[in-house]
C-alpha cells in the first residue's frame, strides 16, 4: 500500500489446536464433530472440585515447535488465570500462559524475509455456541445452546512481531505456519474446521515514519483467502479515514465474508479488565534437558528445506514445489512414485501429482489417502509414456480412470487396446495407403502455397491417425509423411 | 478415649457388626441434631447399607480396611456422587455431583461408613457456621454459642457424638478453630499432603483437608487413610506419607518446642486461652521437651495478607457459579442479566463480600498493591518460620483468640470475626501443618484449644506433641 | 492511584460489582463501600510495605512438571450432566441472548 504514501504494520495472533489424543487438562478425546457434550467430564465442565493436570504431550509438541523455529525456552513457564464470565467457558475463567510463555523469540523465513515471533503460549479452548432465532447472528438471537466437547481442547498461540507490511505477506505467513505445525504432526491446522483460528492486528502510517499508528484487531477471518481480503480492507479504510482527517479508533473489528468489510463492534468499557493472577492449580512448566533433546529430535524435514530440495533434485520450479509440499501427503505421494519409477524422469512425475492429480483432487475434494491410484501405478504410467508405448494424450485419458476406480495403468492400456503403433514398416503401409487413396489432396499440396501445403499435410495425417484408430506413433507418422511427400 | 480406633478394631474382628455402631450414632444424631444442626443432611439409609456392607465383608472373612463400621461425617463442600453437595450456598442447593472427592474414595475403600453432610460457613467463608444458607449450627457444648467455623457442623457432629471422626477443609483456620471451639482434635495437614479434588474450591493455594476426631490417635487414624499422592490434583505431594499411628507414643523428650511471640500476644487473645497456652507449654516441659519463647516478626500481616489473598482466588474460584451448567438460575433476558440476579440471590452477604474484595485487589491498577503485595508477604512468613524451624521441632501457639462466643455476637462486623483466624492465618500462608488440640477450659468452662505448629511435612512430630499434650490435658 | 492508599469509592464497588456479575441493590453497594474500606484499611499496613526485594509465592509447594500421559479417560454420561443443567435443549445447555461479545 506504499503507492498511497502509507503502510501498513501487521501482526497475526494465530490460535492452533494442538492434535493431542486428549484434552489440555483432563482425559476426554479432544476429536472434532462427536455428539453434543459428550466428551465431556467434571474438569473440562468445569465443576465445581474439580481440578485441571496438564496433557505431557502438549508440551511435548510446543518444544517440538520451539525446536524447528528456534524459540528460547525459558527455565519456566506457568499458567495464569484469564478472568471474564461468557457461557463458553465452564469456569469463566481460561487457563492461558501469560507472564511467563512456554516459548519466546522465535521467527519463521517467509519469501526470504524473516517475520518474529513474540511468544508461542499454552491455553485452553472454548465451548461452542450456537444462537438460534435471528438467522444464527449473535445479536439478534433469541437464545443460545452451548456445547462444551472442545472446551478444554488444547491451543497453542502463536504471536508474531508486528514485521508483516502486506496482505500478502500476511497469508505467505501463514501458509508458511501451518505448513510447519503440519510438518511437525502437532496440528490439523484446518482454518476451514477451526483447528487454526488468525486475528490480525493491522495499522497504518506515513512512509519512512517510525512511530505505530493506532491499531485495530480484526476477528472472524476463516480462510487464508478472507484474511488477505479482510487485511486489505482494512488497509484502505484505515488510510481513507486518515485521508479524511479522521482518528483511527484501537478497536475490534469483525470481518464479514458476505459483505466483504470489517465491522466494528461496540464493547462495554472497561469489560476488558482479565484480572490475570497465577493459577494456583497448577505448577510450573520446567522442561528438562532430556524433554528438550526429545522434542528437537522428532523435528522432521521442515516445508521450506523440502521444496529447496524438490527443485534441487527433482527440477521442478518453485511454484510446484510449493504445490507439492503444501497439499497433504502430496509430496510424499509424489516421492513414493519417484522410488517407484524405472522409466522417465521425476520431473514428470511432479508434473502430474501438480497438474491432473491436483486438478481431481481439488474437483472431489478427496484426500490423497483415498484415491484408488497408488504411487507406483503414476510410476508405471510415466513409464508407459517415456516409453513410448502411449502418447501424452492418451496418458491424461488413462490416469483420469485410474483416479476414478481401482486399476492400473498398464490393465487400460491393455483392455482399450491403446498401445501406440511404432512399426516402422506398419506406419509406412498405412502412409501409402492414404497417399494413394486421396491422389487429389497429394497433388493439391504438392501445387499450393504454404497455407495450402499446411492444410493439406494436416488433413493427411488426420487420415492416417484415423486409418490407425489414434494408435500411431506421431514423431514417426510426421517423418513418413516428410519423406513421401518430399 | 479412642472411639473410632476401638470401633475399627473391633469390626474388624467381628466383636461388633457396622450396622449396631451406625444405629448407636444414628439415635444420638435423633436426639440432639434438631438443637444442634450439625448435618445439611443425614444419610442414614446410605450409610445403613455402607454398613451392611461392611459387616458382610467380615463375614465372609475379608478385611474392610482401617476404617471398618467407623461412621464419618463430610463437610459438605466434598463432593459425593450422586448426594447433594451444596457448600451451604442456596446456589448450590439441589446439585449432585457426578464423582466422588478423592477424600470420600478413601474413607469408603477404608470401610469407613459416610453418615451425613456437614454444615458450614457458605463456601468455607466463615468463623462461625452462622453463614449458612441452610441456618447455623450450635455448639454441642453450650447451644447458644457457635461451633467455630467454617467446619462448625463436622466439629460439632464429632463433638456431639454423631460421628467419631469427620473430614472438613482448612483455608485459614476452617478445621482448627471450630475444633478448639468444640472441644475436639482438629488438623490442617501440609499443604499437598490431601489431595483437594473434588474438595470444592475456596482459596486453592490455601485449601486443605482435614480430619475431626475426638482423640489424637483417632484424627491420624483418619489422616492416614486420606494423605498420599493423588494424580487427579497436580498440586498434591508426589511424597507417601510415613503412617503417623505408629510414632504417636514416643513421646517428647529432647524435642524443642518455641511459644510464637506474636500469637500468645496477639490482639484479643483471652486471658484464660493464654493461660491454657502456659500449661500446655509447662506440661510438655514436664514430659521432657525445652520451651522457649521465639518471635516469628510477620505473622503480624498474616491476616492481611489473607484477607486478600483468599478472597482474589476466590473472586475467580467462585465465577462458574453463574446458573448455566448446574445449581441456580434466576431468569434475565440476556446473559448477563441472567449471571449478575443468579449470583445476588444465590449468594450469601459473606460470600459478596469476599468476591468484591478480591476482584478489586486484583483489578487492574490494584494487583501489585494487593495481591502482589500479600504475596510477597507470604515469603516473608515462610522465611520467618524456616528460621524458627532452625532452632525448633515444633510450635506452639493459641488456637482461637477466645472461647466460642455467642450467636450473632459478631455477626454484623467483619472484621471482629476476621480476627478468629488471626493465630491460625500464618499456617496457611505458609503450606505447613499444624492441629489443634483441646487443652482445658476457658471462660464459662469452654474448651480451649491449643495449636501445635510444625514446618511442612513434619507431622509426624505434630502428632508426637499433640499426644503429649493430650495425655496431660486433664 | 495505584498505591492502594486513596479510599474504596461507591462507583469503585459499582464498577467490581459489574466485574463479579452481581446485582447489587443500591443497599448492598452501601453496605459493601463501608465494608470493603474496612478491610482494605486493615491492609494497609500490608500495602505499605516495601518489599521490592522480596519475590512473591504464588503456590506453597516447590513442584514442577505435574503432567499426565496423553490417554482418553472415560467422560461423563450426557444424560447425567445434563440433568444438572437448569435448561437444556438438543443435548445442550441453554442460555439468553448473548448481548455482550467481548
Ligand atoms: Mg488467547
Ligand atoms: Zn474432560
Amino acid at each position: 500500500m506504499t503507492t498511497s504514501g502509507y503502510e501498513a504494520v501487521i501482526g497475526l495472533e494465530a490460535h492452533v489446536e494442538l492434535a493431542t489424543a486428549t484434552k489440555l487438562f483432563c482425559g476426554c478425546p479432544n476429536e472434532f464433530g462427536a455428539a453434543p457434550n459428550t466428551h465431556v467430564c467434571p474438569v473440562c465442565l468445569g465443576l465445581p472440585g474439580s481440578l485441571p493436570v496438564l496433557n505431557r504431550a502438549v508440551v511435548e509438541y510446543a518444544l517440538r515447535f520451539a525446536a524447528a523455529l528456534g524459540f528460547r525456552v525459558p527455565d519456566e513457564s506457568i499458567f495464569a488465570r484469564k478472568n471474564y464470565f461468557y457461557p463458553d467457558m465452564p469456569k469463566d475463567y481460561q487457563i492461558s500462559q501469560y507472564e511467563e510463555p512456554i516459548l519466546v523469540d522465535g521467527s519463521i523465513e517467509v519469501d526470504g524475509v524473516h517475520i518474529g515471533i513474540e511468544r508461542a503460549h499454552l491455553e485452553e479452548d472454548t465451548g461452542k455456541t450456537t444462537h438460534m432465532g435471528g438467522g444464527g447472528r449473535i445479536h439478534e438471537a433469541d437464545y443460545s445452546l452451548v456445547d462444551y466437547n472442545r472446551a478444554g481442547v488444547p491451543l497453542m498461540e502463536i504471536v508474531s512481531r508486528p514485521d508483516i507490511r502486506t496482505a500478502e505477506q500476511a497469508r505467505a505467513y501463514v501458509s508458511e505456519l501451518r505448513g510447519v505445525l503440519k510438518a511437525l504432526g502437532v496440528s490439523d491446522v484446518k482454518m476451514e474446521e477451526g483447528s487454526m483460528r488468525v486475528d490480525a492486528n493491522v495499522s497504518v502510517r506515513p512512509v519512512g515514519t517510525e512511530a505505530f499508528g493506532t491499531k485495530v484487531e480484526i476477528k472472524n477471518m476463516n480462510s487464508l483467502r478472507s484474511l488477505g481480503r479482510a487485511i486489505d480492507f482494512e488497509i484502505e479504510r484505515q488510510i481513507a479515514a486518515l485521508e479524511a482527517g479522521e482518528r483511527i479508533v484501537q478497536e475490534t473489528r469483525h470481518w464479514d465474508e458476505a459483505d466483504g468489510r470489517t465491522h466494528g463492534m461496540r464493547t462495554k468499557e472497561g469489560s476488558s479488565d482479565y484480572r490475570y493472577f497465577p493459577e494456583p492449580d497448577l505448577v510450573p512448566v520446567a522442561p528438562s534437558g532430556e524433554m528438550r533433546a526429545a522434542a528437537a529430535a522428532a523435528v522432521p524435514e521442515l516445508p521450506a528445506a523440502r521444496r529447496a530440495r524438490l527443485v534441487a533434485d527433482w527440477g521442478v520450479s518453485e511454484a510446484d514445489a510449493r504445490v507439492l509440499v503444501d497439499v497433504d501427503g502430496l509430496a510424499d505421494f509424489a516421492a513414493a512414485a519417484v522410488d517407484a519409477l524405472r522409466d522417465g524422469a521425476a520431473r514428470d512425475v511432479a508434473n502430474w501429482c501438480t497438474g491432473d492429480v491436483m486438478a481431481h483432487l481439488n474437483e472431489t475434494g478427496l484426500s490423497i489417502e483415498v484415491l484408488p491410484l497408488a504411487p507406483d501405478g503414476l510410476a508405471e504410467l510415466v513409464g508407459l509414456v517415456a516409453a513410448g508405448t502411449i502418447s501424452r494424450n492418451q496418458a491424461k485419458d488413462v490416469l483420469a480412470e485410474c483416479l476414478r476406480a481401482p486399476t492400473r495403468p498398464a490393465q487400460v492400456v491393455a483392455e482399450r487396446g491403446l498401445e501406440q503403433v511404432s512399426d516402422t514398416g506398419a506406419l509406412a503401409a498405412v502412409v501409402d495407403e492414404v497417399l494413394a487413396a486421396n491422389a487429389d489432396a497429394v497433388a493439391e499440396y504438392r501445387s499450393g502455397d504454404d497455407k495450402a501445403k499446411k492444410k493439406k499435410r494436416g488433413f493427411l495425417m488426420g487420415e492416417c491417425m484415423k486409418a490407425l484408430r489414434g494408435q500411431g506413433n506421431p514423431q514417426l507418422l510426421n517423418a513418413l509423411l516428410d519423406e513421401r511427400l518430399a | 478415649m479412642s472411639a473410632a480406633t476401638e470401633i475399627a478394631a473391633a469390626v474388624r474382628a467381628g466383636r461388633r457388626t457396622a450396622r449396631d455402631v451406625l444405629e448407636e450414632h444414628l439415635a444420638r444424631i435423633d436426639a440432639r441434631e434438631s438443637e444442634v444442626h450439625a448435618f445439611n443432611l443425614v444419610l442414614a439409609d446410605e450409610a445403613r447399607a455402607a454398613a451392611d456392607a461392611v459387616d458382610a465383608l467380615v463375614a465372609s472373612g475379608a478385611d474392610p480396611g482401617p476404617l471398618a463400621g467407623v461412621p464419618v461425617a463430610l463437610k459438605d463442600n466434598l463432593c459425593t456422587r450422586g448426594v447433594p453437595t451444596t457448600c451451604s450456598s442456596r446456589i448450590l442447593a439441589g446439585w449432585r455431583p457426578p464423582y466422588d472427592a478423592t477424600v470420600v474414595q478413601r474413607v469408603v475403600a477404608a470401610g469407613g461408613v459416610v453418615a451425613g453432610k456437614t454444615n458450614l460457613d457458605e463456601f468455607a467463608m466463615g468463623s462461625s457456621t452462622e453463614n449458612s444458607a441452610f441456618g447455623p449450627t450450635r455448639n454441642p457444648r453450650d447451644v447458644s454459642r457457635v461451633p467455630g467455623g467454617s467446619s462448625g457442623g463436622s466439629a460439632a457432629a464429632v463433638a456431639a457424638g454423631f460421628a467419631p471422626l469427620a473430614l472438613g477443609s482448612d483455608t485459614g483456620g476452617s478445621i482448627r478453630q471450630p475444633a478448639a471451639l468444640c472441644g475436639t482434635v482438629g488438623v490442617k495437614p501440609t499443604y499437598g499432603a490431601v489431595s483437594r479434588y473434588g474438595l470444592v474450591a475456596f482459596a486453592s493455594s490455601l485449601d486443605q483437608i482435614g480430619p475431626f476426631a475426638g482423640s489424637v490417635a483417632d484424627a491420624a487414624l483418619l489422616l492416614d487413610v486420606i494423605a498420599g499422592p493423588d494424580p487427579l490434583d497436580s498440586t498434591s505431594s508426589p511424597r507417601v506419607p510415613a503412617a503417623l499411628g505408629p510414632g504417636l507414643r514416643d513421646g517428647v523428650a529432647g524435642l524443642r518446642v518455641g511459644l510464637i511471640d506474636e500469637l500468645v500476644d496477639a490482639e484479643g487473645v483471652e486471658p484464660e486461652v493464654r493461660d491454657a497456652v502456659s500449661r500446655a507449654a509447662a506440661a510438655l516441659e514436664a514430659a521432657g521437651a525445652t520451651v522457649e519463647r521465639v518471635s516469628v516478626p510477620s505473622v503480624v500481616y498474616g491476616l492481611s495478607a489473607y484477607y486478600l489473598i483468599a478472597p482474589a482466588e476466590a473472586s475467580s474460584n467462585l465465577a462458574r457459579y453463574d446458573g448455566v451448567r448446574y445449581g441456580l438460575r434466576v431468569d434475565g433476558d440476556d446473559v448477563a442479566t441472567m449471571n449478575a440476579r443468579t449470583r445476588d440471590v444465590g449468594f450469601g452477604p459473606e460470600v459478596k463480600r469476599r468476591i468484591m474484595l478480591g476482584t478489586y485487589a486484583l483489578s487492574a491498577g490494584y494487583y501489585d498493591a494487593y495481591y502482589g503485595k500479600a504475596q510477597r508477604v507470604r515469603t516473608l512468613i515462610t522465611r520467618d518460620f524456616a528460621r524458627a524451624y532452625e532452632r525448633f521441632d515444633a510450635l506452639l501457639s493459641p488456637t482461637s483468640p477466645t472461647v466460642a462466643f455467642p450467636l450473632g455476637a459478631k455477626a454484623d462486623n467483619p472484621l471482629a470475626m476476621y480476627l478468629s483466624d488471626v493465630c491460625t492465618i500464618p499456617t496457611n500462608l505458609a503450606g505447613h501443618a499444624a492441629a489443634s488440640v483441646p487443652f482445658g477450659t476457658g471462660r464459662d468452662g469452654l474448651p480451649v484449644g491449643v495449636q501445635v505448629l510444625v514446618d511442612a511435612e513434619q507431622e509426624p512430630t505434630m502428632f508426637r506433641v499433640m499426644q503429649a499434650l493430650e495425655e496431660r490435658a486433664s | 492511584m495505584t498505591d492502594g492508599s486513596a479510599p474504596i469509592t461507591r462507583a469503585d464497588v459499582e464498577h467490581v460489582a459489574r466485574l463479579a456479575r452481581l446485582a447489587l441493590t443500591d443497599a448492598e453497594v452501601e453496605r459493601l463501600t463501608a465494608d470493603l474500606a474496612a478491610v482494605l484499611d486493615h491492609a494497609a499496613d500490608v500495602a505499605a510495605l516495601d518489599l521490592d526485594g522480596v519475590p512473591p509465592t504464588a503456590h506453597p509447594l516447590p513442584l514442577r512438571n505435574v503432567l499426565r500421559d496423553d490417554a482418553v479417560r472415560p467422560s461423563l454420561d450426557r444424560d447425567e450432566v445434563l440433568a444438572a443443567a437448569p435448561v437444556a435443549e438438543d443435548g445442550r445447555f441453554r442460555v439468553p441472548r448473548i448481548l455482550d461479545p467481548s
